[in-house]
C-alpha cells in the first residue's frame, strides 16, 4: 500500500505543475496590455508602472514564470489589487465556508441517491422505478443557476422555511447544499441503479440467495458494497464539479466562501485574486481526485498490484 | 424486451422531439416571437403572464416569451459550434495520439489530464474572465475545455480498432497511416462520438448559460436564458415569471438531449455512461 500512495503522489506532481502553469498563463490571455485592462486607461503612467513591477510583468516571461513558481512554493499567491491584502489570507479566510458548503452538498447528494437507487434496483421497470429515474433526469437537466432561485422562492419566500441568503446554523446551509448537490445526487442515482442491476446478475448473488439470504440482505449486503467501486469514482469526479459549482451556488445565497470570492474579483478585475481562487479550487479538485485513488487502492486490493 | 425497449425508444423520440423543436425555434424566430426582444415598454415592467403576453413581461417591459424564443439561437448556436469544434479537434489530437501512441501520446494525454484538472467549467470560466464576456468568448472558453472529452474517446478507441484484422490487412495492403485512420477507423468511431456530441451539445448549452448567468457570457441586449435567469433572480417575490420562463426552456432542452443521448446509447449499442 505504502508504494501505491508513493506512485500515486507521484503522478499527481506533473498534473500540480501542469495547473500551476495554466493559472499562470491565465493572466497573459488578457488582450493588450492587462495592467491597462487591470486599472483602466485613465490610469498614470506611474501607477502603471508601480502596478507592472508590483506583478512583475516588467521582466521577460521565463523569469515571470520562475518567480510565480518560487512565490508558490512559499505559499504567496500575490496581492490583491482591490484590498492590497495578501491573496491567500483572503482565500483562507474564505475556504472553511467552502468546504462546508461542498461537505453538505455531498452529504444531501448521497442522503438522495443511496435510497432512490436502491429502491430503483430492487425494482427494475417498475412505477416506483420509472419515478426515480424521473427524478435522477431532471435533477441532472435543471441547471443549479435556476434551481436554487426557485427553493429561494418557494422555501424561503413563500413558506418561509429557511433563509434567503448568508452563512450561519443548518438552516442557511440547507438550500445551497440542496442546489449544489442536486445534480450529484442524480448522477449517482442512475449510476448506483445499473451497478446495483449488474451486480445482481452476478453469480456469488445467485449463491447468496441459494444459501437462504434474504432479498433485502442480498441487496444492501452483498450488491452494495460491491457497488461501492464505481460509487467512489462517481463521487471523486463530481466533487470537482460540486467545487466549481460553488461560484454559483455561493452567488445566488451570498454564500462567503471560495466561489463567491472568485465572482467579485472578476467583476472588479482583481487579476491576481482570479489567479489565486482558480489555483485553489482547481489544486483542491487535484487533491480529492488523490484522495479518490487512494480511497480506492483501500477499498480494491487489487488496484493497489 | 418489448416492455424495456418501449420506453426508452419512447423517451428517445421525445428528446429528438424537443431537438427538433429548438431547431425550428432558433431558426423561425422572427416568425414565432409576438414581439421584438428588444422593445422596451417602460410603463408595463414586470408584469406577469396575460392574454398580449404569455410569458409576461420582464423589468424594461420586454416581452419574455419573444426574448425565450430569440434566446433559444443564442443556445442553438453555441451548442452546434461546440460541438462541432470540439469533436472535430477530439477526433484529429485523439486519432493522432491513438494512432501514433508513443511520446505523442503520452504528451496528449498529459495536456487532457492538465486541462481536466480544472473541474466543471472553472477553466471557460478563468477564460471568459480574462478575455471579457462575449459570444465569441464563451465559444472559445467551452471548446478549449470541450475537445478534450472527444480526444480521450477516440484515443481509447483507435488503440483498441487499430488492433483488429482489417486493418492489419489494409496496412498489409500498403494504405498509408493517414488513410487507415480515415478511411477504417474514423467509420467506427462515429457512434459513439455521436452520444458523446449529444450529451456535450447539453454541456455546453448548460456552459453558455451558466456564463451568462455569472455575466461572462452573452451581453445585453442580447437575450440569452442564463443572463435572462440572472435578471429575473431578483424579482422573484414580485415576478418570479422572469426567472422562471427562461430557467424551465434550459431545463427542457436539457432533458431532451439527455433522452435523446441514452436513446443513441441503446440504438447504436454504445456502452452507456452510467454503466
Amino acid at each position: 500500500m505504502r508504494w501505491y500512495v508513493l506512485r500515486r503522489l507521484l503522478f499527481a506532481v506533473p498534473t500540480v505543475l501542469g495547473v500551476i502553469t495554466l493559472v499562470f498563463f491565465l493572466i497573459h490571455l488578457i488582450p493588450g496590455d492587462p495592467v491597462e485592462v487591470m486599472l483602466g486607461e485613465t490610469a498614470r503612467a506611474a501607477d502603471r508602472e508601480h502596478l507592472r513591477r508590483q506583478l512583475g510583468l516588467d521582466h521577460p516571461l521565463p523569469i515571470q514564470y520562475a518567480r510565480y513558481v518560487r512565490q508558490l512554493a512559499h505559499a504567496d499567491l500575490g496581492r490583491s489589487l482591490h484590498s492590497g491584502r495578501p491573496v491567500r489570507r483572503l482565500i483562507v479566510a474564505r475556504y472553511p465556508a467552502t468546504v462546508e458548503l461542498a461537505g453538505a452538498a455531498l452529504a444531501v447528494a448521497l442522503l438522495i441517491a443511496l435510497p432512490l437507487g436502491v429502491i430503483a434496483a430492487a425494482r427494475p421497470h417498475s412505477a416506483v422505478d420509472t419515478a426515480c429515474r424521473g427524478l435522477a433526469v431532471l435533477g441532472a437537466s435543471m441547471p443549479n443557476f435556476w434551481l436554487g432561485p426557485l427553493l429561494i422562492l418557494v422555501f424561503a419566500i413563500q413558506l418561509e422555511w429557511f433563509p434567503v441568503s448568508g452563512r450561519g446554523g443548518l438552516a442557511h446551509l440547507a438550500l445551497p447544499a440542496l442546489t449544489l448537490g442536486m445534480g450529484m445526487a442524480a448522477l449517482l442515482t442512475r449510476m448506483l441503479r445499473s451497478t446495483l442491476l449488474e451486480r445482481l446478475r452476478d453469480d456469488y448473488i445467485r449463491t447468496a440467495r441459494a444459501k437462504g439470504a434474504g432479498e433485502s440482505r442480498v441487496l444492501l449486503v452483498h450488491a452494495l458494497r460491491n457497488a461501492a467501486l464505481p460509487l467512489i469514482t462517481i463521487l471523486g469526479l463530481q466533487t470537482g464539479a460540486l467545487l466549481a459549482g460553488t461560484i454559483i451556488t455561493e452567488t445566488i445565497f451570498a454564500w462567503p466562501g471560495v466561489g463567491r470570492l472568485t465572482l467579485l474579483a472578476i467583476q472588479t478585475r482583481d487579476y491576481p485574486l482570479v489567479q489565486g481562487c482558480i489555483l485553489v479550487i482547481a489544486l483542491s479538485y487535484v487533491a480529492t481526485n488523490l484522495v479518490t485513488d487512494l480511497l480506492y487502492g483501500l477499498v480494491d486490493p487489487r488496484v493497489r498490484a | 424486451m418489448r416492455s424495456r425497449a418501449v420506453p426508452t425508444n419512447a423517451a428517445a423520440t421525445l428528446g429528438l422531439i424537443i431537438l427538433l423543436m429548438l431547431v425550428m425555434v432558433a431558426l423561425m424566430a422572427p416568425t414565432l416571437a409576438p414581439d421584438s426582444p428588444a422593445t422596451q415598454n417602460l410603463s408595463e415592467d414586470l408584469r406577469p403572464p396575460s392574454r398580449a403576453h404569455l410569458f409576461g413581461q420582464d423589468k424594461l417591459g420586454r416581452d419574455v416569451l419573444s426574448r425565450v424564443i430569440y434566446g433559444a439561437r443564442v443556445s442553438l448556436l453555441v451548442g452546434v459550434v461546440v460541438v462541432g469544434i470540439s469533436a472535430i479537434v477530439g477526433l484529429g489530437i485523439g486519432g493522432l495520439a491513438g494512432y501514433a501512441g508513443g511520446h505523442i501520446d503520452e504528451l496528449v494525454m498529459r495536456l487532457i489530464d492538465v486541462l481536466l484538472a480544472f473541474p466543471g467549467i472553472l477553466l471557460a470560466i478563468g477564460v471568459s474572465a480574462v478575455l471579457g464576456p462575449s459570444l465569441r468568448n464563451v465559444l472559445l472558453a467551452l471548446c478549449a475545455i470541450g475537445w478534450t472529452g472527444y480526444a480521450r474517446l477516440v484515443r481509447g478507441e483507435v488503440l483498441a480498432w487499430r488492433e483488429r484484422e482489417f486493418v492489419s490487412a489494409a496496412i498489409a495492403l500498403g494504405a498509408t497511416p493517414g488513410r487507415v485512420v480515415l478511411r477504417h477507423i474514423i467509420p467506427q468511431l462515429l457512434a459513439p462520438v455521436l452520444v458523446q456530441a449529444t450529451f456535450g451539445m447539453a454541456g455546453a448549452i448548460i456552459g453558455e448559460a451558466s456564463l451568462s448567468f455569472l455575466g461572462l457570457g452573452v451581453q445585453p441586449p442580447t437575450p440569452s436564458w442564463g443572463a435572462m435567469v440572472n435578471e429575473g433572480r431578483s424579482f422573484l417575490l414580485f415576478a418570479p415569471h422572469v426567472a422562471l420562463f427562461p430557467g424551465l426552456a434550459i431545463t427542457v432542452t436539457v432533458i431532451g438531449l439527455n433522452f435523446l443521448g441514452d436513446g443513441l446509447c441503446n440504438l447504436l449499442d454504445v456502452r452507456s455512461r452510467d454503466t
